[in-house]
């Protein structure tokens, strides 16, 4: 059994998402600089450009890169050896968020009563926190200050299972296609497949944590997404959509398995600033 | 090379502006995003008169970051364009020149654009530290409650933005995909 006190969790949330609002994850800075190397259209290399002067800007003066600093996304890794002490944990998760959000001059962007009087809730809580009980004695926090722009483009679909391997190909694409310049490509995709339909939001969310780029460990998964990347670019999009090679920058996709009846398919769409943050406890 | 173009819009300025080109904005425009535009409409079915003329004016969708102690305002980039399309072409006929934003019009927008020979903008999305530079004195005029959502008065300076959708329909959106997508 090892202890974890609330005090602890509350200032770990609160920092994790002031730093994820200002400081761009290496791996997504590194795969907008390749982006805009072999990026072919002029306009949409110079696009690439202002972004990275943005994200020069954002972390030297610590202005959040995008004023949407999202619904505060928690992805808890919590070992059952954890005893939390000094409160309740979601509680702390809370206060965190209240904290950071406050102390970083980030936007409050919840609302109450989201189908009629939308009244701000001032704190941007309650943080939408998902939790997955693991092995050990260490509590992983991984936090997505996740843009509504972006989240409005995500989508469901239970494909029937003869539509297949194509079948997820074509879902994903169209919906990128449709969503267009909205989701400020580009974009990384995360894609969850199987499961449940709750289940399979969830892997495509969780699938945005991974390293950009880093291929699924599973040969045949790595191909899908190698695929989906490469139809999703030929849609001409290209950065903030004003044409061009790159309009995504990743697809990760999760699989789990599924209902002899079922192929649930979901895609989470996040846009090019691909804030997360992640603290082991 | 950006065009630099001076707010309030011109209809002799709008005839020399073309989807694709960049611009450098300076002058006023006025903040508004999606729960201000619902009571901008209520207000005008009420007949009653808007907190700020609109005639002529520019409508950025965008909704800041709260400003640091000593800065202007805070992150200041674009929000999604698209949840304004049932408001902007009622804005339109009653005077709206410029809209900046991010992200797809719907048709009805883009006819009324043509139809009121209006503009299009797009900022940069997720770049509000850049564009947050180009601020240099922003007021809350109405709607304070709403907070982040309130109506904004900003005085900006080379604020850069891409002309998307011109008064000869010309739309960047279409005209760059095309260019760039591959057909298998």
């Amino acid at each position: 059994m090892r202890d974890i006190d609330c005090k602890q969790i509350t200032e770990t949330v609160s920092n994790l998402f002031q730093e994820a609002c200002v400081y761009l994850p290496e791996d997504v800075l590194a795969a907008i600089k390749q982006a805009r190397q072999s990026e072919e259209s002029p306009v949409a290399r110079d696009v690439l450009g202002r972004i990275l002067e943005n994200v020069d800007i954002s972390s030297k003066e610590k202005i959040p890169l995008c004023q949407d600093t999202g619904s505060a996304v928690v992805l808890l890794e919590l070992g059952q050896e954890v005893h939390i002490t000094g409160g309740d944990l979601y509680t702390a998760i809370n206060e965190g968020v209240r904290q950071g959000y406050d102390k970083g001059y980030l936007r409050k962007s919840m609302v109450h009563q989201p189908f009629s009087a939308r009244v701000n809730t001032k704190d941007n809580t309650p943080a939408i926190i998902h939790t997955d009980i693991v092995p050990g004695g260490k509590l992983k926090i991984s936090v997505i200050p996740k843009g509504g722009g972006s989240e409005n483009c995500s989508r469901l679909t239970a494909l029937p299972p003869a539509k297949g391997r194509q079948g997820i190909i074509d879902f994903v694409v169209n919906l990128v296609d449709e969503s267009g310049s909205n989701p400020c490509p580009p974009i990384v995709i995360g894609l969850g497949i199987g499961g449940t339909t709750d289940k399979t939001m969830a892997l495509a969310k969780r699938a945005l944590l991974r390293k950009v780029g880093e291929p699924n460990p599973d040969p045949e998964v790595a191909e899908l997404e190698r695929e989906i990347m490469q139809q999703v670019n030929n849609l001409g999009i290209g950065p903030m959509g004003y044409g061009g090679k790159i309009t995504a920058l990743a697809v990760h996709a999760e699989v789990f398995p599924a209902h002899i009846a079922s192929l649930p398919v979901a895609v989470n769409i996040q846009c090019w600033c691909d804030r997360h943050k992640e603290s082991i406890l | 090379m950006a065009k630099k173009v001076s707010l309030p819009l011109t209809d002799e300025a709008l005839k020399d502006l073309r989807a694709g080109d960049n611009v450098l904005l300076t002058g006023i425009m006025y903040v508004a995003r999606d729960s201000a535009h619902k009571r901008i409409i209520e207000t005008l079915d009420q007949g009653k008169t808007l907190p700020f003329d609109i005639n002529g004016q520019t409508i950025y969708y965008m909704g800041p970051s709260p400003a640091r102690p000593g800065q202007v305002i805070g992150s200041a980039g674009p929000t999604t364009s698209g949840r304004m399309d049932s408001y902007a072409p009622r804005l339109m006929s009653t005077g709206l020149k410029g809209m900046i934003g991010k992200g797809n019009r719907s048709q009805a927008v883009k006819d009324a654009i043509k139809k009121y020979k209006a503009i299009y903008f797009a900022a940069i999305g997720g770049a509000g530290a850049l564009i947050s530079k180009s601020i240099k004195k922003a007021e809350v005029i109405a709607y304070e409650d709403l907070g982040a959502e309130a109506i904004r008065r900003l005085e900006v300076e080379n604020f850069p933005a891409t002309v998307i959708n011109d008064i000869y329909g010309g739309d960047l959106y279409e005209e760059g995909k095309a260019k760039y997508q591959v057909k298998v």
